[in-house]
């Protein structure tokens, strides 16, 4: 819990994981008293000067950080307003924000005497970089990916077997991210006495959506401090992509108390938010309803059954997002806008041509949404976007749309 | 509070055996066949029926109740629905309890009010939500049980002696423990350590407990009802309806496949005591 002041909305959750409506510990009795352990062994490490001592060591020397702040000033020059900054949470080793998190929970699992990991995965990117603390620590590891996912992000569906894990697609469903955790949690169930689930989001039953929150904190963070030094000030505006929207998270939450910072996420708008079950972006195109273990904004239908939705994008390509959001978006604290597969497309075809930087196409909805606000900007105004990925991943899937591959 | 639970297994009691719990999925695999097969049971031998309310992401079921879901969801069931079956069924027998039994979402945007009101008036007498644990009894076990509705809790292997009065707080009609780690369907590796938590369970309750997940054929039921008041068995019967399928739709043999499969475990539960 964060010490700030009574009307902070840095200061949830409450005790009972909620934040506002949304949050909770939706779960089966199985998993209840294992998800209170995680907070107890979780509120330990936290007060273990140790336990942050080393996640600083690792950040420093084993992924990276501080990840860069960059200009980029032929975007910049480009959308003529204000100035673009990217936050390079794709250099980490791993290429995306997600070994923030992993590393902060393979810790917390070794502390809990855990001996096996499992995780689920949409994009492949939590998956390679859960398999890949796996390895640096030596824990078993098995992924979670739906059977679409398998074939759309090959290249990292390598990566994580050659790191030592073992990727189990899950055909159930449409084969991606939502199925992927449904089987991920029959599998803690199961298995309960030896396993750790390193969720991969800000989502999930409590503790995890404030533990994965604070793990990704970081990208804000720095943000903030490299900004002040780069420029002397708070940006005037922050940007990242949204799926389960934890690289959205950590970025957001140092600016939550700074009004003068507008906070802008971007969500799967696939095919458009006026298709049904043709899109991602559960908060402009759902409602509340209660998912793997918490409450939030959700895709469903008239019935309560969960939609797949859909996204060009396998890491943005889940029908609910992480219980803060949906928290910041009913107090309109941050705007959540809906960005299609075209627009994130064009995003990215700009980026590598203008910056020589091939975003992931998770990040690319982020650049698509920033866009659209920096030109109605002051050009003496700064806009920053959370890079949240490298798009490896995604060359071989974008080649295709393009009609590249011939 | 419906009184027909306690009747049932009162009257279970006095012959001297466990009861036999049913679950069968609501709507699979078509509404009219669920239908028929939910009025043959008390017949076939069931003396408690868990009816299913069919959920997309049904996070706590092995793969032969999720197939049954989703056979059900394609073949256009709804919450709505669901209810109707337990309204038609209770034309024809008003002293076998129904509990229904699901996951929290399709309840929620449903209303939990109007979803409790609409129970209550079908002849619902309990309720089994498998995502919804004591710490959130405020979302429907309590205004469920201030509608009259039991409010049915799962014990598991995990459940430590520390936790298991606030699982059975709130909790009425009776306890469902959960025979094993893990999902419906599954094996259960020690049978011994599940007479022993049913004891455990006892030991903080007079509720009657109830052993289900991973019980499938009658020398099962005949174990597992031996230390127990009543068994539960889900898995079996929707591979039932599974195997009597053809090309996916009912058949003449849909609901025969399953009274034939409920008669043999009721068969089962009369040895469990006797053979003690």
């Amino acid at each position: 819990m964060t010490a700030t002041g009574a009307n902070s909305l840095r200061n949830g959750p409450d005790e009972q994981g909620r934040f506002g409506l949304y949050g909770g510990r939706f779960v089966a009795e199985t998993l209840m008293p294992l998800i209170l352990d995680l907070e107890k062994a979780y509120r330990a490490a936290q007060a273990d000067p140790e336990f942050q001592a080393e996640i600083k060591h690792l950040a420093t020397h084993y992924v990276g950080r501080p990840s860069p702040l960059y200009f980029a000033e032929r975007l910049t020059e480009q959308l003529g307003g204000a100035r673009v900054y990217f936050k390079r949470e794709e250099l980490n080793h791993t290429g995306s924000h997600k070994i923030n998190n992993t590393l902060g929970q393979i810790l917390l699992a070794k502390r809990m005497g855990k001996t096996r990991i499992i995780a689920e995965t949409g994009a492949g990117q939590h998956g390679v970089a859960t398999a890949t603390v796996c390895a640096k620590f030596d824990l078993p590891c098995v992924v979670f990916m739906g059977a679409t996912d398998v074939e759309r992000q090959y290249p990292n569906v390598l990566r994580m077997k050659m790191l030592g894990a073992e990727v189990r697609p899950v055909t159930a469903g449409a084969g991606t991210l939502k199925d992927a955790m449904n089987e991920a949690l029959r599998d803690w169930v199961t298995n309960v006495e030896t396993t750790y689930y390193l969720i991969g989001t800000a989502a999930g039953p409590h503790p995890y959506p404030e533990m994965v929150r604070n793990f990704q904190s970081v990208i804000g963070e720095e943000i903030k401090a490299q900004m002040q030094a780069e420029t002397g000030r708070l940006p005037d505006a922050v940007v990242a992509c949204v799926g389960g929207g934890s690289n959205a998270i950590g970025t957001f939450h140092a600016f939550l108390d700074d009004p003068s910072v507008k906070l802008y996420g971007a969500e799967a708008g696939g095919h458009g938010i006026e298709v049904e079950n043709g899109h991602a972006a559960s908060m402009t195109g759902g409602r509340p309803g209660v998912l793997h273990g918490n409450r939030t904004y959700l895709l469903q239908d008239a019935d309560g059954q969960i939609l797949e939705g859909h996204s060009i994008s396998a890491g943005l390509d889940y029908p609910g997002v992480g219980p803060e959001h949906s928290y910041l978006h009913d107090t309109r604290r941050v705007t959540y806008a809906p960005i299609t597969d075209k627009e994130a497309l064009e995003a990215f075809q700009l980026c590598t041509k203008l910056e020589g930087i091939i975003p992931a196409l998770e990040s690319a909805h982020g650049l698509a949404q920033l866009m659209k606000v920096a030109p109605t900007m002051q050009k003496d105004e700064t806009i920053v976007l959370c890079l949240s990925g490298r798009g490896d991943k995604d060359v071989e899937s974008v080649g295709r749309y393009l009609g590249m591959n011939s | 509070m419906t009184t027909r639970i306690p009747a049932r297994f009162a009257k279970c009691a006095a012959e001297g055996r466990p009861a036999l719990v049913t679950y069968t999925m609501a709507g699979d695999p078509d509404l009219a066949t669920a239908q028929a097969i939910l009025n043959a049971l008390p017949a076939a031998g069931a003396d408690i029926i868990e009816l299913g309310m069919p959920f997309s992401d049904p996070m706590a079921d092995g793969p032969g109740v999720q197939a049954a879901g989703q056979r059900a969801l394609a073949a256009g069931q709804t919450m709505k629905k669901t209810l109707g079956m337990v309204e038609a069924f209770r034309k024809l027998d008003n002293a076998t309890p129904v509990v229904l039994m699901g996951y929290y979402n399709p309840i929620y945007i449903f209303g939990v009010d109007a979803f409790l009101a609409a129970a209550k008036a079908a002849g619902v007498d309990g309720l089994i939500v498998v995502d919804l644990p004591p710490e959130e009894d405020e979302e429907l076990c309590l205004p469920a049980l201030r509608a009259g509705l039991n409010f049915i809790r799962l014990a598991t292997p995990t459940t430590d002696d520390a936790r298991l009065p606030a699982v059975l707080n709130n909790t009425s009609g009776f306890v469902y423990y959960v025979s094993m780690n893990g999902i419906t369907g599954g094996t259960i590796k020690a049978t011994a350590a599940v007479g022993t938590a049913v004891q455990r369970i006892k030991g903080h309750t007079d509720l009657p407990v109830v052993v289900g997940f991973g019980i499938k054929t009658a020398d099962d039921a005949a174990t597992f009802g031996r230390d127990s008041d009543g068994i539960a068995v889900g898995t079996a019967i929707c591979n039932a309806v599974l195997g009597s399928l053809d090309q996916g739709k009912a058949t003449a043999g849909t609901v025969g496949a399953v009274t034939t499969l409920v008669a043999g475990l009721a068969g089962g539960v009369k040895r469990a005591k006797a053979a003690a």
